[in-house]
């Protein structure tokens, strides 16, 4: 266990000079009450009167519906209400607008376009009588033939899934299109050495633990709807949801509890949660809504499910030139990605990573399929997990091909420090970033040389033992709203503080904690700009009636956003208080002197008054200095400039059974430069996730299809995620570069590890299989087809 | 039908169906929503509570089993004001983050102690292994686990967990490479 930031001891006061410091190791205020199993998730939410929702959903992927009879339903003692497509089509509610300006149905009503599909919903007096109720219902359906493969989608002959738009005459999706053709073409068209591999990266789904759910309760007389969710983005919903339902903005308040886990998943709406919200409405009682496991893999967002080809191109001494690829995106049934409007592949366009190359290009084609919508989920940064799984799978293709060190090849590639702001030939502008040594650290941690050394025995031995590189740039914090919006609302998020009289305070957010440890980093950050010890400072956020607007937890996005936002608004309040100390001091403003919770008369410390005194004058008797108002708060909306673009370098150790084909993960050094650290020990454990949801990826996750569209990953009997027993103890390692534009230098860091570590466990797996000649193999990489590579036979096609 | 049981010290009795799972009697009907229901196949153990003493998946224990026996949740742990070794191990190693597996964690964890005061690594993640969580990677569950061992064995001196206060900055230089050993 080496150099595990969270091995740092927790100490006190008195090692910082006494004066309250934000940053550093803090144990989570969360905590004691989920120790305690005194969290508040959604399914914990009782309300008198309230009453339980099921769904019915299709059993086929692809067909018409030719009747729905709900007659036997109805007559259940305990059902109150039965909902079929054709009644909410009624009201104009059969349909919905997705992120991605597509519309989806909430039930269907001419036809089901995926497995999983909602059809009908129960209202029962609980839970396992609208279960009960859900197989009275008769559902007549004429089959069509499912579209399945992504790569026979656009056929003239497939079928046509979407026949609900207008003209509609195949499952065409969208084209996207970044990097100059005509450059890149020439690039490689001289180039010494040209390697392409077609590289899939599969269908996964995030599952958080805690399934999506909510409560919906329609208060009838004051008009007003109070809607507890699963929601990564309160506010955003709150907006959208006013849109969709045609009810007034402010009759409708979010509550965003404690939520088990979002990875993404939470991010869109479901048709869930509008049938909770009609259920209540039309009954005008609170209504349950919580799905299983089984529905949440099968119809809530997938993650990936991107074709690529990857084509790479490098001078004989290994200085690469160029990078071109073509990838068909399968995004399912309705395009349901959760992405900034002009960015419908999400941020795939940072696909030549960390490498200062002449010149990209990128043509991408997505599809509808019979499949359920999603596709940027999952810690994806908005498609960043696929370019740069793309581009570091390529990158070790590459010096497979040269013979080089993997680590030297892309050394000598590197992005030079003094070249950032860099600005790549997609045009995203990489803020700052140091990554030779982040990549020596993540060496000297590993005992490079040393494993090196050890696998060329056993290489000699016939062990097979694999070591994986992966060096990323991420691009979190979406985003400037002069280019991202999410159907037209600024990603800028919302940060309100209020300073009590007796200086403790309440810091208000937009953003959505899912475990990330917001109630204890936000107080931090406020905490080290104001000086109020943290644990004086309460963190509010998902409860859009009580916090500022802001569009929500995604994309690694709380920390550049709203983060920026906590700490400019805390320094918004210092300017005030520094004002009122000028008064209490009788001396001007520019003769103040800042010390991290106090105001002091410039050479005489012993002339100060603390934050708090400051607080207590705000409030109380006697004058102010002249023009200022009362009270010690305020409130700032967030504008990033820029993203940030956090980088690290991993390093993953494995074994082969060479006689079972099973991959064992024995090692995984994960180095992480995020620039300023707020709390290492919450970095730390969201490094952690996010390398057990690489190895999950890389070995074990898929969802798939079979040929009649039926969805084989739908539980987890099938779909495979790590336990205790398949993640090696992480390492983890650091470098600070912090983020110029960012108002404490601090970047996003929770989807890194996610990102980063695939590449690295397949290049691992692949290096391991060095002996067979294998130059690429598609996730995941589980014993069945790590024989069939070791047999020289290629990953079955997904 | 009628069922009684002893949950966390306490006789309850209630009228339930027959076929109504555990995880939900101890959530719906008695309130105590610390157990979570994570999956329908009996794979993730957000659901483990114990059973006279055994950790079993509250979703596959039908509440009409659990008649006649002591049932022993996450509400449980705390006694008499006092959290548990375990509750207190997971705040101080970050063995939790979204803390819905946090329950079922601590359950298993309290009951693989009870049984071997010391364990291993390699027991902790066997102890485990029925059990899912996808924020931690589970390093800091075993350290959780290992803390609150040395805890009951005498070897660490308490140190308050609640609200903790940070320590002081990391001292690594800007873009100069560190690590916090």
């Amino acid at each position: 266990m080496t150099l595990v930031s969270g091995q740092e001891p927790v100490t006190a006061f008195e090692d910082n000079d006494h004066k309250p410091v934000g940053h550093g190791r803090m144990l989570r205020k969360e905590d004691p009450r989920l120790v305690r199993g005194k969290g508040r998730f959604v399914d914990d939410v009782q309300l008198p009167g309230m009453l339980h929702l099921a769904i019915l959903r299709s059993p086929m992927a692809h067909a018409r519906i030719t009747s729905v009879d709900t007659s036997l339903a109805e007559a259940h003692p305990k059902v109150k209400l039965v909902v079929t497509g054709a009644m909410l089509a009624e009201k104009g509610l059969a349909w919905m607008p997705t992120l991605s300006g597509d519309v989806q149905a909430v039930l269907a009503t001419d036809k089901v376009r995926f497995q999983g599909q909602e059809v009908a919903f129960v209202v029962a007096e609980d839970h396992y009588a609208a279960r009960d109720a859900l197989e009275l219902i008769d559902v007549d359906y004429e089959p069509l033939d499912p579209v399945v493969d992504v790569r026979t989608a656009l056929a003239p002959e497939a079928p046509v899934i979407r026949d609900d738009l207008e003209g509609k005459t195949d499952n065409h999706c969208f084209d996207w299109e970044t990097g100059d053709a005509d450059a890149t073409d020439a690039v490689f068209a001289r180039a010494d050495v040209v390697v392409s591999e077609d590289i899939v990266y599969p269908r996964v789904h995030p599952a958080p633990m805690e399934t999506c759910g909510a409560v919906a309760d329609f208060d009838s007389v004051d008009g007003k709807l109070t809607l507890w969710s699963t929601t990564q983005a309160p506010h955003a919903h709150r907006t959208l949801y006013a849109i969709v339902a045609g009810l007034p903005e402010h009759k409708i308040r979010v509550i965003a509890p404690d939520i088990g886990g979002g990875f993404g998943n939470k991010v869109p709406i479901y048709p869930g949660y509008v049938c909770a919200i009609v259920g209540s409405l039309l009954i005008g009682k609170p209504v349950k809504w919580m799905e299983d496991r089984t529905e949440n893999l099968v119809s809530t967002g997938f993650a990936r499910d991107y074709i690529m080809r990857g084509e790479i191109a490098a001078t004989s001494d290994g200085k690469i030139l160029a990078i071109r690829t073509h990838v068909l995106a399968d995004h399912g049934a309705f395009n349901g990605t959760a992405a900034p409007v002009k960015y419908p592949a999400g941020f795939f366009g940072v696909f030549t990573g960390s490498y200062d190359i002449e010149a990209a290009h990128c043509k991408m084609t997505a599809v509808y399929t019979n499949k359920a919508p999603g596709g940027v989920a999952y810690a994806c940064s908005f498609r960043i997990t696929e370019a740069v799984y793309l581009v570091e799978r390529m990158v070790d293709c590459l010096s497979y091909e040269l013979a080089m060190d993997p680590i030297e090849l892309r050394t000598k590639n590197f992005i030079q420090p003094e070249q950032f702001p860099y600005t790549t030939k997609t045009g995203w502008v990489y803020d700052s970033g140091n990554y030779e040594p982040t990549m020596e650290l993540a060496k000297e941690l590993a005992g490079y040389d040393e494993l090196r050394a050890e696998q060329a025995e056993k290489r000699a031995r016939g062990e097979l033992m694999g070591i994986g590189v992966c060096f990323f740039t991420e691009a979190v914090g979406a985003g400037p709203r002069k280019d991202m919006d999410i159907l037209g609302l600024g990603m800028a998020d919302g940060c309100e503080l209020r300073v009590h009289p007796t200086g403790k305070a309440v810091v208000r957010l937009s953003v959505q904690t899912q475990g990330q440890g917001h109630e204890t980093t936000f107080a931090q950050i406020v905490a080290e700009e104001i000086g109020i010890p943290p644990q004086d400072i309460d963190v509010v956020h998902g409860d859009t009636d009580q916090t500022p607007f802001g569009l929500g937890t995604y994309g690694s996005r709380s920390t550049p956003v709203s983060g920026a936002a906590a700490a400019l608004v805390a320094r918004k309040v210092r300017d005030k208080a520094k004002i009122i100390a000028s008064g209490m001091l009788e001396v001007s403003v520019a003769d103040l002197e800042w010390a991290k919770g106090s105001f002091h008369v410039k050479g005489d410390p012993s002339a100060s008054v603390t934050i708090q005194d400051i607080a207590m004058k705000a409030h109380g008797a006697g004058d102010l200095p002249e023009g200022l108002e009362g009270g010690l708060e305020a409130q700032i909306c967030y504008n990033p400039e820029n993203l940030t673009y956090p980088h690290g370098a991993y390093i993953c150790v494995v074994d082969i059974d060479p006689g079972t084909a099973q991959v064992k993960v024995r090692r995984f050094i994960a180095v992480d430069d995020c620039g300023t650290r707020i709390n290492p020990m919450i970095i730390e454990g969201q490094v952690h996730g996010g390398l057990t949801d690489g190895v999950g990826m890389a070995l074990m996750e898929m969802i798939s299809f079979d040929e009649d569209g039926n969805c084989l990953g739908g539980s987890l009997m099938d779909y495979l995620i790590p336990t205790a027993l398949e993640c090696p103890d992480w390492e983890t390692g650091f470098t600070v570069t912090p983020s110029p534009h960012h108002p404490i230098g601090a970047k996003g860091v929770g989807e890194s590890a996610t990102v980063g570590s695939p590449p690295a466990v397949v290049n691992a797996v692949v290096d391991a299989l060095k002996p067979f000649g294998i130059r690429h193999a598609d996730m995941p990489l589980t014993p069945s087809r790590v024989w069939d590579a070791m047999q020289g036979r290629p990953t079955p096609p997904i | 039908m009628q069922v009684t049981m002893t949950v966390n010290g306490e006789e309850v009795t209630r009228e339930i169906e027959g076929r109504l799972l555990l995880v939900h009697f101890l959530r719906d009907h008695l309130g105590l929503t610390g157990t979570h229901w994570g999956c329908d196949t009996s794979n993730c153990g957000t659901c483990v509570v114990r059973l006279d003493g055994e950790p079993v998946k509250s979703c596959t224990v039908l509440a009409a089993m659990a008649g006649g026996h002591e049932v022993s949740t996450v509400e449980g742990l705390e006694q008499n004001g006092a959290l548990d070794p375990v509750q207190k191990g997971f705040m101080e190693c970050h063995g939790l983050q979204c803390g819905f597996c946090t329950p079922g964690m601590m359950m298993t964890a309290r009951a693989l102690l009870d049984e071997n005061p010391s364990p291993s690594e390699p027991e902790i993640r066997e102890a485990i292994s029925g059990q899912i969580c996808r924020c931690t990677g589970y390093s800091t569950i075993v350290r959780s686990v290992q803390w609150a061992a040395a805890e009951e064995a005498g070897t660490r001196t308490t140190t308050t967990a609640a609200d903790g206060v940070p320590a002081a900055p990391e001292t690594a230089p800007t873009t100069t490479p560190g690590s916090a050993s």
